[in-house]
């Protein structure tokens, strides 16, 4: 098992400090993510206007995997429509299942690339696709 | 006792490399390896006396009804049962828990009666108690830990009074290692007109366990965590209280006569075993107990403290490691909790593991007492009489570089 693949620079950035760990003043919504064998917990807020997701940010605790997931799909979101978000976050989910291999789409994910390693470790795939899956529900209430 | 290598050379699952190194397995509070004794019985058992016990009055169905009473037999002598008929089987601890908490907890617990729990129980011994007093509108209430994750006696006198009905325990914590003095506990609790139900899961591989000196009212364990298989556990229970508590499941061979609208129940312990059992996990369970009499429960377990009290103060060198549990071997079974400042347990875990380490991460199914111990998941690493001070000096030395690994300089 090659450590240095997942456990990138990149990730350890992130899953330690993370500007978007932090509470919204206001949010259109929120949901919270829990993987309840490992203890992973975040919660996800946006705040969306006119459809375009002006500001999201998480709060929680969880594995570097978890939380750097979760930081770098933040980064990707940002700025974009729901209906984009949607679709990285299929993309994404996508890409751990093995479904998605397509170096097009895949680079749609720009940074959050990195966890594509994830999906030949089944032990920590959910910690991967926490962040997408709760943000699918957070926008289930849009 | 028989020499450690000779031992291991019982266990072909630890002869195995993972990622190309040695396995070293420390999650044996989960379940440990299987002794080829237990293999084979198996393996003989499907070969040989296959058939369904208690029915038929052919040559194997003869067998394989010896087979399973005998099993039952061995373990009732194992725990010092005062009849076999005291002796359910089970799937695991699980079940038999739940079937206390369904029969008896269902039947005998009425509104405003309280049900005492540790803070320290596993799920299987915390919710289906809650799915109780919810049920019969009763009280649940907890002991909590002192600040050496030890059971106070002034706790005990506070928590257990005249209002419990029951009070569910387990012997030893399968978080903290602690190992609670369930006699004074039970006798107290007795005083007061309870009744106990002990979880036996974690100590039963590890302590002699006599069920008539204890005085428990219920005891349940598992097969596979003391080296049998998977899918066969043991509920023992005072005959007084099974003979007075409904049965559980109901269908074959738990049923006397069958009438189109009444039923009258078989005697124990068939009242509670409906449908064809688990013969060869019973089977493979007296083969485990017979490898553990062979070697003694004493020797194991002078072996086990020998191997805790090493780790725990190999563990302590490591920096910025916390130990959930006492730092004495003393009172306390092969378990050691912990965490790491900065590093996810179930990175840490994942990290050792490229190590050939395998440990626990997680909530180890107590969330109640991670909470009340203000961790939200810990690693943990338990032995069995197979493991080594190598083993633990293997594990120390990965646990060493996983700071390092996590992008922390040391």
């Amino acid at each position: 098992m090659d450590l240095s693949a997942l456990y990138t620079e990149l990730i350890l950035e992130h899953s330690q400090k993370s500007e978007h760990k932090r509470q919204l003043k206001t949010s259109t919504c929120s949901e919270r993510g829990h993987n309840p064998s490992c203890g992973d917990d975040i919660t996800i807020e946006l705040l969306v206007e006119d459809g375009k997701i002006v500001d999201a940010a998480f709060t929680g605790s969880g594995c570097a995997i978890s939380q750097a997931s979760t930081s770098m799909m933040i980064d990707l979101i940002k700025g974009r429509s729901a209906e984009e978000a949607q679709t990285l976050a299929n993309i994404f989910l996508g890409m751990i299942k093995r479904e998605i291999s397509s170096e097009a789409e895949l680079e749609l994910l720009e940074e959050a690339i990195a966890f594509q390693n994830v999906s030949n470790m089944p032990a920590r795939v959910k910690c991967a696709v926490l962040a997408w899956h709760t943000l699918t529900e957070a926008m289930k209430e849009l | 006792m028989l020499s450690l290598d000779a031992i291991r050379a019982q266990f072909p699952a630890l002869t195995q490399k993972v990622y190309g190194k040695p396995l070293i397995y420390l999650d044996n509070a989960a379940t440990t390896q299987t002794p080829i004794d237990v293999l084979v019985a198996c393996r003989e058992y499907k070969e040989k006396s296959n058939a369904n016990p208690h029915r038929g009055a052919h040559y194997l169905g003869v067998q394989a009804t010896t087979l399973y009473e005998n099993a039952r037999n061995k373990v009732a002598k194992f725990i010092n049962a005062a009849s076999s008929q005291e002796v359910i089987f089970t799937k695991n601890a699980t079940e038999a828990l739940n079937l206390v908490a369904y029969s008896y907890g269902m039947s005998k617990i009425s509104q405003d009666e309280e049900i005492v729990l540790c803070i320290s129980e596993h799920h299987s011994n915390l919710v289906p108690w809650q799915m109780v007093a919810k049920a019969k509108g009763a009280k649940l209430r907890y002991l909590y830990l002192a600040d050496d994750y030890t059971l106070s006696w002034s706790e005990v006198e506070k928590v257990i009074t005249e209002k419990t009905a029951l009070v569910a325990i387990a012997q030893m914590s399968n978080v903290l290692g602690t190992v609670y003095p369930l006699k004074d506990v039970i006798s107290y609790a007795h005083e007061k007109g309870a009744v106990v139900v002990v979880d036996g899961a974690q100590s039963v591989p590890h302590l002699q366990t006599d069920v008539q000196a204890l005085d428990a009212d219920f005891f349940a364990f598992s097969g596979h965590k003391m080296y049998g298989p998977m899918g066969i556990g043991v509920l023992y229970g005072k005959r007084e209280h099974l003979e007075a508590m409904p049965p559980f499941l109901r269908g074959g061979e738990m049923v006397e006569y069958v009438e189109e609208q009444v039923t009258t129940f078989n005697e124990l312990p068939y009242k509670f075993e409906a449908g064809t059992p688990n013969v060869e996990g019973a089977v493979g369970l007296a083969a485990a107990i017979d490898f553990l009499e062979k070697i003694s429960l004493e020797d194991v377990k002078a072996y086990e403290d020998g191997l805790t009290s090493y780790a725990l103060g190999k563990l302590q060198e490591v920096p910025y490691l916390k130990i959930y549990g006492a730092l004495d071997a003393k009172g306390r079974g092969p378990v050691i909790s912990f965490s790491l400042e900065g590093c996810h347990p179930h990175d840490v875990a994942t990290i050792v593991d490229s190590d050939g380490i395998a440990l626990r991460a997680g909530h180890h199914c107590a969330q109640p007492l991670m909470r009340y111990l203000g961790a939200p998941a810990t690693s943990r690493i338990s032995f069995a009489l197979y493991n080594t001070k190598d083993e633990i000096d293997a594990c120390v030395a990965s646990l060493k570089g996983v700071r390092r690994w996590l992008g922390h300089g040391s």
